[in-house]
């Protein structure tokens, strides 16, 4: 890269535009800790993943039609008479599922390596955003093929609004084109599922400018004391990423080639009918435990605040969570209840996927009930009745007691 | 201790399922040994031309398969000149003629399969109410699909079953367990590979798969490449992981 | 002098390595490139119904008939025994792309072509212009009665597609 300046017209341009220079200083040069494990490769696969979803959406879009009449069958066309329309198609369904797959692992780390603390809180939320906006994303997505599971799904998601007091009944109407989801909500949705990806990307350049002004959370938790504790991102973590890529691409090939529908729902094989409904409805499964936190609820309005909340609270995680320590490896309560916290999660999920009735109903409400405690009660108290074991003196300590340490700027030159 | 409770665990765990099902009104499908399960499974394109003998023969009459073109059963081993044959069989609407009156036309290769009914409304007054689904996508349209379709058209208890004051017949495996439709195969409606006569589960399997086959018609291309693919991958991975140890074996 | 050698080949080794990964790697982006490209190429469903079956029968001597081919005008005339003795007159020089008119039909009397001007894509009009064949009136290209380019711009004549007789009043174009 840097040999690239050394050529006149090279350096020229970058003397008026940047971008070699910049990608030199943010994608091989950023000082990265040394110690990052391989928790902290989801970010890149996120980033594939987003990559994925809109390079095959803007081929998607050149053969499907936004109408309701011909949506579902524009779908079957590019399944079957398209060129690799299937390939095309299953890469972005199947896509989808991967991208919230690593973007939650990308958040559990967080969460688990105390990632949201100071100074990183503005970095937290833009993920936060972020991810909202893939909920968006997907959901009006998923109304794209026009199949049953896409029409009901539109129907209850977009009728959450009909529980605002008052305005409700016009903002659901307004939202729909309509008085009922039909043609002009299917065109709108076209419209902002094409749009909000390019939103993302934009968030992602924020949220990655925030981390790099900021550096890097590590497996320690703790603040970096000097150069000893870095290691340039290329080439060490450029290989560990692509290596992550590889392995991300092995689990991924095997679902879209061999199990395509395994996270889809039959249902959506079946054109849309705005006079039946389905009998057993769910969400796509990375929606699951906000559905079932929706329903715990026995009352509208409660409902759709409770699952607003769930999200929202995460925005004050950093101040809910009273512990200084960050990583999870030195707290040793903390730990319990994190692991307590998935499991709650996989509760919900599960709840999320069965028939509101019987069992089930207390148990998610149980679950709910468990969600909100651990984030507005048992965090903030764990933070002040815990002893944290004693953190090490510097992220490059550790290493150093492993043998000796080659100079950053050796592994510099070979780069 | 653990072993006396080991064998109530058993029965609890295999019993949790069956409860399930019996919570529901809808039997689980049986699992049929299918030619394309498995990572080398491809279609066995005398099944799904034995299948598509059914289909045209008696399945026809009431249910569509608008998915499928006629060409498209020459990717399931027919000659041009077989589907452009069946395809005559079919009337689909032409161009207006001169004084602008609909007309209508043999079907050619590059139509699909006709609709058998006009529109809903007189699939619903031809059959008792019921509007017969279209077929092509049932197979993926339905939970277990391929199995839930065999398993359906060859319970042993609906195919000899009589039908109910309302016209409908008892089949374990339809969703509520009451289905309109009578019992569609009887023997010598179609032929095994041999030319002896098909039995009901012989011919409820060919459907099946010729159904299946409808509903995914890529799925050999898909798994042919999914090998391709995932074989690529595993060696690039490992290279990827031997670069990532040789560049990190000085941190 | 001789840790040296061991290094050097150490060094040649791991350079070896990541030329190869580098390498495989950049054959499997070029490998998921083609699917994305391939998509925009003309599906199954477009090739199915490529080809058109045009009834003759109905066209009289003199008479031309449009019809829709691929999407494009596809001028099918009925040529009168003058339009083919004109078209048989001219000299080979004459022509900017020559071709003679038997190259350009199967049966004399019945000329079909894509109506499409081989300067800008335009459609031309028929009986018009100043070799009684062809006038494309966006930019003034002459064809004549075998619908080859006489003056303007076009650099070809207008293209005849493959077609084939299966009886005597019925071709199938493409």
């Amino acid at each position: 890269m840097e040999s690239l300046l050394n050529i006149g017209i090279v350096r020229w341009f970058d003397n008026r535009l940047p971008l070699l220079s910049y990608t030199q200083h943010h994608m091989m040069d950023y000082p990265a800790p040394r110690n990052l494990n391989y928790a902290w490769n989801f970010g890149s696969l996120a980033g594939l993943a987003l990559v994925i979803q809109i390079v095959t959406g803007i081929v998607l879009a050149m053969h499907y039609t936004p109408h309701t009449e011909m949506a579902f069958d524009s779908v079957e066309r590019i399944m079957r008479d398209v060129n690799y329309g299937w390939l095309i198609r299953y890469i972005h369904s199947n896509g989808a599922s991967f991208f919230f797959i690593v973007v939650y692992l990308h958040v559990f780390r967080g969460l688990y390596y105390g990632s949201y603390k100071a100074p990183r809180e503005v970095l937290w939320w833009i993920g936060l955003v972020i991810l909202l906006c893939m909920m968006g994303t997907a959901f009006m997505g998923y109304v794209l093929p026009w199949g049953q599971m896409s029409f009901w799904g539109a129907t209850v998601i977009t009728n959450l609004f009909s529980a605002i007091p008052l305005i409700g009944t016009p903002i659901v109407e307004w939202l729909w084109g309509g008085f009922s989801v039909d043609n002009p909500t299917l065109n709108r949705f076209y419209a902002l599922h094409y749009l909000l990806p390019f939103v993302i990307v934009g968030l992602v350049v924020l949220h990655l400018w925030a981390l790099h002004h900021k550096k890097s959370n590590n497996p320690l938790g703790i603040d970096y004391k000097g150069p000893q504790d870095f290691i340039p991102f290329h080439p060490y973590y450029t290989i560990k990423d692509a290596f992550g890529v590889g392995v991300f691409l092995i689990v991924f090939a095997a679902f879209l080639f061999y199990a395509p529908n395994y996270m889809g729902h039959p249902d959506n094989y079946i054109p849309a009918d705005p006079l039946k409904t389905p009998a057993h409805i769910v969400p796509e499964w990375y929606f699951l435990p906000f559905y079932a936190i929706l329903r715990a609820i026995p009352d509208k309005l409660g409902g759709v605040i409770a699952m607003g909340l769930s999200i929202g609270i995460l925005f004050l995680l950093p101040w809910l969570d009273t512990s200084r320590v960050r990583s999870a490896t030195f707290r040793p309560v903390f730990k319990w209840f994190y692991l307590l916290m998935l499991i709650d999660m996989g509760i919900l999920g599960y709840v999320g996927s069965q028939p509101a009735e019987g069992d089930w109903i207390w148990i998610g409400q149980l679950a709910t009930a468990y969600y909100f405690i651990h984030f507005l009660v048992l965090l903030p108290l764990i933070g002040w009745f815990e002893r944290p074991r004693p953190l090490p003196d510097s992220i490059a300590k550790p290493v150093l007691a492993a043998g000796p340490v080659p100079g950053v700027g050796a592994a510099h030159d070979k780069a | 201790m653990m072993k006396r409770f080991m064998p109530a665990i058993l029965a609890l765990s295999f019993a949790l399922p069956a409860s399930a099902l019996a919570a529901g009104d809808q039997a689980h499908p049986e699992s049929r040994n299918w030619s394309w399960n498995g990572i080398f499974g491809t279609y066995d394109r005398a099944q799904l031309q034995r299948g598509l003998e059914i289909f045209t023969g008696q399945c026809i009459n009431c249910h569509g398969l608008k998915f499928i073109h006629f060409r498209d059963l020459i990717q399931i081993g027919l000659s041009e000149d077989q589907a452009e044959a069946l395809a005559e069989q079919f009337e689909v609407a032409g161009d207006p003629d001169e004084w602008g009156d609909p007309t209508t036309r043999p079907a050619k290769l590059f139509d699909r399969f006709p609709d058998p009914y006009r529109n809903e409304e007189e699939a619903r007054a031809l059959n008792n109410g019921a509007v017969p689904p279209d077929l092509s996508l049932m197979a993926k349209a339905r939970p277990d699909g391929s199995n839930y379709i065999a398993s359906l058209l060859s319970d042993a208890e609906y195919n000899e079953g009589n039908p109910t004051d309302d016209g409908l017949y008892h089949n374990a495996y339809f969703p509520g367990g009451l289905i309109a439709m009578a019992p569609p195969l009887y023997e010598g409606l179609g032929v095994n590979a041999d030319g002896s006569d098909a039995s009901i589960d012989e011919m409820s399997d060919d459907i099946a798969a010729f159904l299946t086959w409808t509903a995914e018609p890529r799925l050999e291309d898909r798994k042919g490449m999914g090998l391709k693919v995932i074989l690529f991958l595993l060696v690039l991975t490992g290279l990827l992981y031997v670069s990532k140890r040789k560049i990190w074996a000085n941190v | 002098m001789a840790e040296h050698t061991i290094g050097a080949h150490e060094e040649t080794r791991r350079d070896f390595l990541y030329v190869a990964t580098g390498a495989v790697a950049a054959v499997g982006a070029a490998c998921a490139v083609w699917p994305l490209i391939d998509q925009m190429n003309p599906s199954a469903d477009v090739l199915a119904i490529s080809s058109t079956e045009v009834d003759l029968g109905p066209v009289e001597v003199g008479q031309q008939i449009t019809v829709k081919w691929r999407g494009k005008p596809l001028f099918v005339r009925h040529r009168t025994e003058a339009d083919i003795e004109e078209a048989r007159a001219v000299p080979l020089e004459d022509l900017k792309d020559p071709q003679t008119d038997a190259e350009r039909v199967e049966k004399p009397e019945w000329l079909v072509m894509v109506g499409v001007c081989t300067h800008l894509g335009c459609v031309p009009l028929a009986d018009q212009g100043d070799f009684n064949g062809w006038f494309c009136p966006c930019h003034g290209s002459h064809y004549d009665t075998s619908g080859r380019i006489r003056r303007g711009p076009a650099p070809e004549n207008l293209t005849v597609p493959g077609y084939a007789f299966t009886d005597d009043t019925t071709i199938v174009v493409g």
